[in-house]
């Protein structure tokens, strides 16, 4: 195995052990992207120097015996979307070209404190808005496994890093599967935590209520101690939630005895792919056969989850991108005469088609004569499927699902039907309508040799539980699949 | 729901978007179906449910009223496409 394939754990024995220097882990994964980077296209931008002076502080400390964090010298990739001082952030938007925020986002301090090694910000569909990276208004990334196929989305780059060994780790933000779905489509871990877990502090913001950051890792252990690093309650976010934070990695033992699953069937209906639902339910089989109980579930309303979602994030997105306006920040059209003018022309210029179309649609469903029909009709059905869960989880302790309907789609497939794209993440969707936190998995490969995921959805802050499972079922499961790039 | 072509130039006032007349009517027709897809919603009676603004018990967070250090002037509009003397520079309001 290379450098650039181990896990953060693994590597972080090996440093220990001295057998490998943390800028020797670096300039591997630094390799790695200069061999494969033409073909993925995940980064928007490198840090390379920054990345190799932050190693060789943390081989300093080595050499003078100090102790180091699990994650020091880790290479680590942040989507575009996170505030990073001084470093363009752009969220794969022409509005915020140039932009350097004036100060890092939360989960960026966590991870500079623990001296992890920032490789690069990842590319993104604009704004998160998107299931495939194609709606980047700098370029397209494209799936490791299939280079004729989309990565997912929004957090496509940060998980084609990761499945390409371009990074060890990657941060995302999952507003509607924006992690587990990219996630699922590369074959990595992927891991949207409960709602109000992490800070969003500078995390730049798409639809405030769903919005939530989350890792992406080449194992479970991995995603597991991520979280234990960017986890935690953060004055500068005032929907982060003050509560003692557990040891994510402590359950990781394959110990599943006893554990109740529920398999929720409308995630096995129409439009899912025969493939995934046998793949997912092989793993559901192997899980009975380490010791967890099954039953098949109900959540009634998990069909309008998707109808709910497309009122509700583009509402909050219009609200959220009025503050792009040619003022503070980013583009300024110079075309226009007088204030409105700039303010119209800039965000014509600024915003690509699908930032374009949500702002539009969020606006509409909040507009006077049309807020109650809509918009509050939508807020209504999430109570619905909030409820839903509730009473899952009142007999269950996880729930598990295909992540996705399909395995990775080709360039191009969706691209110019913005409802197609939107049914993609049917699966995902209703998790973050009722904030709970949920992990992707591969649990197998279609005749095409793409990774299938696994969904595990738990209850409010049971994070511990849904790795304990995946952890298991990890452990239980050969993939005999090989990423040839 | 068939959104309108009036509609949808409001709709873009309101967002602060120009629209240009290819965009329009594309955005018209995808409007719609998007819509179209939403009117499922009212195959649910929610009459008596609570709408959900917040997936979690999220409470009004308070502080006290402290004078901290934050960004300066020149760190402030760094970022400012114009800027004159530390202020945002906008064309002119006022005719």
């Amino acid at each position: 195995m290379e450098l650039y394939q181990l896990p953060a754990h693994e590597l972080h024995e090996k440093l220990l052990a001295g057998e490998v220097s943390a800028v020797e882990i670096t300039e591997a994964v630094y390799d790695r992207i200069e061999e494969v980077e033409d073909n993925v296209q995940a980064y928007l931008n490198l840090m390379k120097e920054e990345a190799i002076e932050q190693a060789k502080k943390v081989d300093q400390k080595l050499a003078d015996g100090e102790d180091i964090n699990p994650l020091a010298g880790i290479p680590v990739a942040l989507k575009d979307n996170l505030s990073t001082e001084g470093i363009e952030t752009t969220c794969a938007s022409k509005i915020l070209e140039g932009y350097q925020p004036p100060y890092n986002a939360t989960v960026v301090e966590k991870l500079a404190a623990e001296d992890v090694v920032m490789t690069g910000k990842t590319n993104m569909d604009e704004f998160a808005m998107g299931s495939s990276t194609e709606n980047s208004g700098i370029k397209n990334t494209y799936n490791p496994w299939d280079i004729n196929r989309v990565p997912g989305g929004s957090s496509g780059g940060s998980a084609a890093a990761v499945a390409a060994g371009e990074a060890t780790i990657a941060l995302g933000s999952d507003t509607g599967g924006s992690i587990r779905q990219p996630a699922a489509f590369c074959g990595v871990v992927g891991m949207k935590p409960t709602y109000g877990l992490v800070s969003r502090y500078g995390l730049v913001a798409f639809a405030s209520s769903l919005d939530q950051i989350g890792p992406f890792a080449k194992d479970v252990t991995d995603c597991a101690l991520a979280l234990n690093y960017i986890a935690g309650h953060d004055e500068m976010d005032s929907t982060s939630v003050d509560r003692e934070i557990p040891d994510y990695t402590a359950n990781l033992d394959g110990d599943i005895s006893g554990m109740k699953i529920g398999v929720p069937e409308e995630y096995f209906g129409e439009g899912i792919d025969d493939e995934v639902k046998e793949s997912v339910w092989n793993a559901i089989e192997q899980l009975e056969e380490l010791g967890a109980e099954y039953e098949e579930v109900s959540l009634p309303h998990t069909d309008y989850g998707l109808s709910a979602y497309y009122l509700i994030a583009p509402a909050e997105a219009s609200s959220n991108l009025a503050r792009y306006d040619g003022v503070r920040y980013g583009h300024r059209s110079n075309q226009a005469n007088g204030l409105i003018e700039m303010f119209k022309k800039t965000r014509q210029e600024g915003f690509g088609d699908e930032v374009k179309r949500r702002i539009m649609l969020g606006t509409y469903a909040l507009s006077s004569g049309y807020y109650d029909a809509y918009y509050k009709k939508a807020q209504k059905v999430r109570t619905l499927i909030k409820e839903d869960f509730d009473e899952a989880f009142a007999e269950y302790d996880i729930l598990i699902s295909p992540t996705t309907p399909t395995t990775a789609f080709e360039i191009g497939d969706k691209s110019n039907d913005p409802l197609q794209m939107y049914l993609s993440d049917i699966c995902t969707i209703p998790v973050n309508l009722a904030g709970l936190p949920a992990l992707s998995m591969p649990c197998g490969v279609d005749s095409n040799d793409l990774p299938i995921g696994l969904q595990i959805i738990g209850d409010h802050f049971a994070e511990e539980k849904i790795l304990q499972v995946a952890y298991a079922l990890e452990q239980a499961t050969d993939l005999d699949a090989e990423l040839e790039l | 729901m068939k959104l309108d072509q009036e509609t949808v130039e409001r709709v873009a006032h309101l967002a602060r978007l120009e629209i240009d007349e290819e965009e329009k009517e594309t955005f018209t027709h995808q409007l719609s179906d998007i819509l179209d897809h939403a009117e499922k919603l009212n195959e649910l009676d929610t009459e008596d449910v609570e709408p959900m603004a917040h997936a979690t018990d999220v409470n009004n967070v308070l502080r006290s009223d402290d004078v901290k250090e934050s960004l300066d002037q020149d760190e402030a509009v760094a970022n400012a496409p114009d800027e004159e003397e530390g202020m945002f520079k906008v064309p002119q309001i006022v005719e």
